[in-house]
């Protein structure tokens, strides 16, 4: 499975984790899971308009991306913002259901971008990925102390000059960034999978905030890396694996934690 | 010597309600100093207004330093991966943009305030575990890492139990001594009776202040009120209680804190 | 033009699909204002979205989408619970996990679909719902899992109401607020499962928060709220069914989604409320 066609699977999904693993960690401290979910999610009409279009897939993935975070902080200045997350997210699907259909891309691509195709990347994907895969950590750990402050306690971040809805929107579109650069390559399950779990996952294990960030990415990358494995001896799709094993991870570091004094 | 804190005549309005008319007093450094006034009679919105949230319609607060702040409690998920000195650690760098590199000198600095509020036996454990005693000193230990000349408190000792209480004000008068001016609020005076040497009393929008003793008299809190009030003093505790000639003519016999 | 086509009502794809888009709507709409009210819309998408696995198995297996859709979504409902939902930070976090591993499950029995059945249309009608081609007996089994939904949520509904407002409140007046959070995730189940065979997995969540939040924004009791919620969504349902009739022929050779259309109309009743709220 370390045949050469194969090098650039590895090495996207090493990117994918490390980005994802990163992020994840923030998304679990500031309770945005389901923004985490459903910015992929609106990520993913756009790539079926590029194609209607004919435009290159990541412009339109893209747009979509960051027309879900202005939505979400438009609409989260309503009451409820779960309810709204949940609109937001609808609202971009029913557009990709209707681009899809319009542009005769059926269940491939659906299948393709919900679920990912990780071991049919090329060359032409690293580009995108390495730009992921070290730009938000970098951005991420240049942002970490605010980014935990305020998530803490928006409060007392205020009143020394942090501003929630700055740091909030700095965030979601990194997270939107991610979402269009991996959703083609990585899926948007794999993607949002990655996030959530090794980073709740982590914080089960330690307790200090950097350490429960390292264990969030190795986690992130030993599950990228196995579902890889495990898609290539098996022929079975790799968001399977991914999705399994990162239910599991969270669930072994549950019971971890009960069971250690 | 500058005051710690100027309040000069300040006046508040949300949502097209008067919830401060003209309140003004100052604390000199090292003063200890307790905001006492019953559930809405505008305690937080003063404490908001003093940390620059809240704008003042009319009057202007001065400061004279930093300020370090105490919420009243933290909402936080218990199994947040931050311990108590990761928490006190973000009040000198919390704001701060960069790689969150680990420093000696930084180290040494949380461990100097962890020790100071006694909190070096739980400082590493997840923040969201402790109890509400252990939670409050380690936020003051948070407010004060960054040396502030004024410590604001908001409702620091509703959520303890007796002990816990008594801990707190002995651990905040130790603060106020080294030269920190220290503003509680608090619903009941008595726990800090002992403790403060001022107090502003905050009723109906309006404020009086000064020593306690001139303060919590009849005259003056009647005249705060607006009504007939007796201060009565038991067992070196006082009790607020409304009188007979009740503005709104009925008796009744409660306590105002 | 007219307001109905010759036809539209006589045929027998379009007599399902309003019987589905009715079941469906009414008892998401109702069940929806819960949703909203308890915070839980998270919940309730990853519910649908683990319920696709069960739309995919039911290809797989050649068993009607109802019972595949069903048991998957009754699946994650437990699963929801037992991972735990003491806190709301937690339940989100439980929502999520439960969300990535039972899509993780979508993705493997799609891909046995394709291998093996040769379903090529599985994912697109999963995830985006297929409702003219839903199998003629479908219509009327929504309708009976819609009326045994309402009647469920009307036998919870003081219990619930009070739980959802003040949980301590209910506790202290005896309710078991554990046993009755299992029961509404369970009618949660069914609720989203109905819509999926409206409008596929991941778009059921469009009737089950938008009517609700809509109406919230407008109805003075719970009670009103929810029917209005379910008026609402019967609305969005039938206007969809019959735009998507409508659209035959506005682009060659296509008849639009009916998703999309029943998803627009409930942003759109939405953005109305909203409005309506402001003004």
């Amino acid at each position: 499975m370390f045949e050469p066609y194969m090098l650039d699977a590895w090495i996207v999904a090493t990117l994918v984790a490390l980005a994802a693993g990163c992020a994840g960690y923030f998304v679990v401290l500031r309770g945005a899971g389901f923004a985490a979910h459903a910015l992929p999610m609106a990520a993913f009409p756009g790539a079926a308009l590029a194609g209607l279009l004919g435009i290159a897939r990541f412009y339109g993935l893209a747009v979509f991306a960051l027309g879900g975070v202005a939505g979400l902080a438009w609409l989260k200045r309503a009451q409820r913002p779960d309810a709204a997350t949940a609109l937001v997210l609808v609202a971009m699907l029913g557009l990709g259901a209707l681009f899809l259909s319009l542009s005769g891309q059926y269940s491939n691509a659906v299948y393709a971008l919900l679920f990912g195709q990780i071991l049919g990347v090329g060359a032409a994907d690293l580009p995108p990925a390495f730009g992921i895969g070290i730009g938000v950590p970098v951005v991420l750990l240049l942002c970490f102390r605010p980014l935990t402050y305020s998530a803490l306690v928006p409060d007392l971040a205020a009143t020394r000059g942090l501003s929630g809805a700055g740091l909030d929107l700095l965030f979601l579109g990194l997270l939107a960034v991610t979402s269009a650069v991996a959703l083609p390559i990585a899926g948007a399950l794999l993607v949002f999978t990655l996030m959530v779990g090794p980073a709740a996952a982590a914080r089960n294990l330690v307790r200090a905030p950097l350490p429960a960030l390292g264990v969030s990415i190795i986690l992130a990358l030993l599950i990228a890396w196995a579902a890889l494995a495990l898609a290539y001896l098996t022929g079975l799709p790799s968001g399977f694996f991914v999705g399994t094993l990162s239910a599991a991870a969270y669930l072994a570091a549950r019971l971890t934690r009960r069971l250690s004094p | 010597m500058t005051p710690a804190l100027n309040v000069e005549g300040i006046s508040v309005a949300l949502g097209g309600r008067e919830v401060l008319r003209d309140v003004g007093f100052s604390l000199a450094p090292g003063a200890f100093c307790g905001l006492i006034g019953a559930n809405g009679s505008g305690k937080t919105t003063l404490l908001r207004t003093i940390l620059g949230f809240t704008a003042p319609s009319a009057g202007r607060v001065t400061l004279g330093g930093a300020v370090g702040y105490v919420p009243q409690k933290l909402q936080l998920d218990p199994d947040m991966p931050i311990r108590a000195r990761d928490f006190v650690e973000l009040g000198l760098n919390g704001h701060r943009f960069g790689f969150p590199f680990p420093s000696r000198a930084r180290r040494a600095r949380v461990e100097e305030l962890l020790s100071a509020v006694d909190a070096k036996t739980f400082a590493d454990q997840r923040i969201g575990e402790l109890s509400g005693g252990q939670q409050q000193r380690v936020l003051i230990a948070h407010a004060l890492i960054r040396e502030p000349k004024l410590l604001l408190l908001d409702e620091p000792l509703a959520n303890l139990d007796l002990r816990a209480a008594a801990e707190i004000i002995a651990l905040l008068k130790r603060v106020a001594a080294q030269g920190v001016a220290v503003l509680i609020s608090a619903h009941d005076m008595n726990p800090l009776l002992r403790a403060m040497d001022r107090i502003v009393y905050l009723a109906n929008g309006r404020a009086a202040s000064g020593k306690t003793q001139d303060v919590v008299r009849t005259e003056v809190l009647s005249a705060l009120y607006g009504y007939h009030i007796d201060v009565i003093r038991v067992h070196e505790r006082i009790l607020v209680v409304a009188g007979e000639h009740g503005a709104h003519g009925h008796e009744h016999v409660a306590a105002i804190p | 033009m007219m307001l109905l086509q010759p036809g539209f009502l006589a045929s027998v794809p379009v007599q399902n699909a309003l019987l589905i888009g009715a079941g469906a709507a009414l008892l998401s709409g109702a069940a929806g204002v819960f949703t909203v009210l308890r915070s839980q819309s998270f919940a309730g998408h990853a519910l649908a979205d683990v319920s696709s696995a069960g739309g995919a198995m039911a290809y797989l297996l050649g068993i009607s989408p109802l019972l595949g859709f069903f048991s998957l979504s009754v699946l994650g409902a437990l699963a929801l619970e037992v991972i735990g939902t003491r806190r709301a930070a937690e339940r989100d976090l439980a929502a999520g996990i439960v969300l990535g591993a039972g899509m993780g499950g979508t993705a493997l029995l799609l891909y046995l679909d394709v291998t093996v059945k040769g379903s090529a249309g599985a994912a697109v009608s999963v995830m985006f719902g297929s409702l003219f081609a839903a199998p003629p007996g479908l219509g009327v089994a929504v309708a009976l899992g819609a009326l045994a939904g309402l009647l469920g949520l009307g036998l919870i509904y003081r219990p619930l109401l009070l739980a959802s407002l003040d949980s301590e409140l209910a506790k202290a007046d005896g309710v078991n607020t554990r046993l009755l959070g299992t029961a509404y995730l369970l009618l949660l189940a069914l609720a989203v499962t109905l819509s999926a065979m409206a409008v596929g997995a991941i778009l059921s969540t469009a009737l089950l928060i938008g009517p609700a939040a809509a109406a919230l924004r407008l109805a003075h009791s719970p009670a009103a709220a929810m029917g209005l919620a379910a008026l609402l969504g019967l609305f969005c349902a039938w206007g969809g069914v019959w735009l998507a009739y409508q659209s035959y022929g506005w682009t060659p050779g296509h008849v639009w989604p009916v998703s999309f259309f029943i998803t627009a109309l409930v942003l759109a009743v939405y953005a109305v409320a909203s409005l309506v709220r402001r003004g």
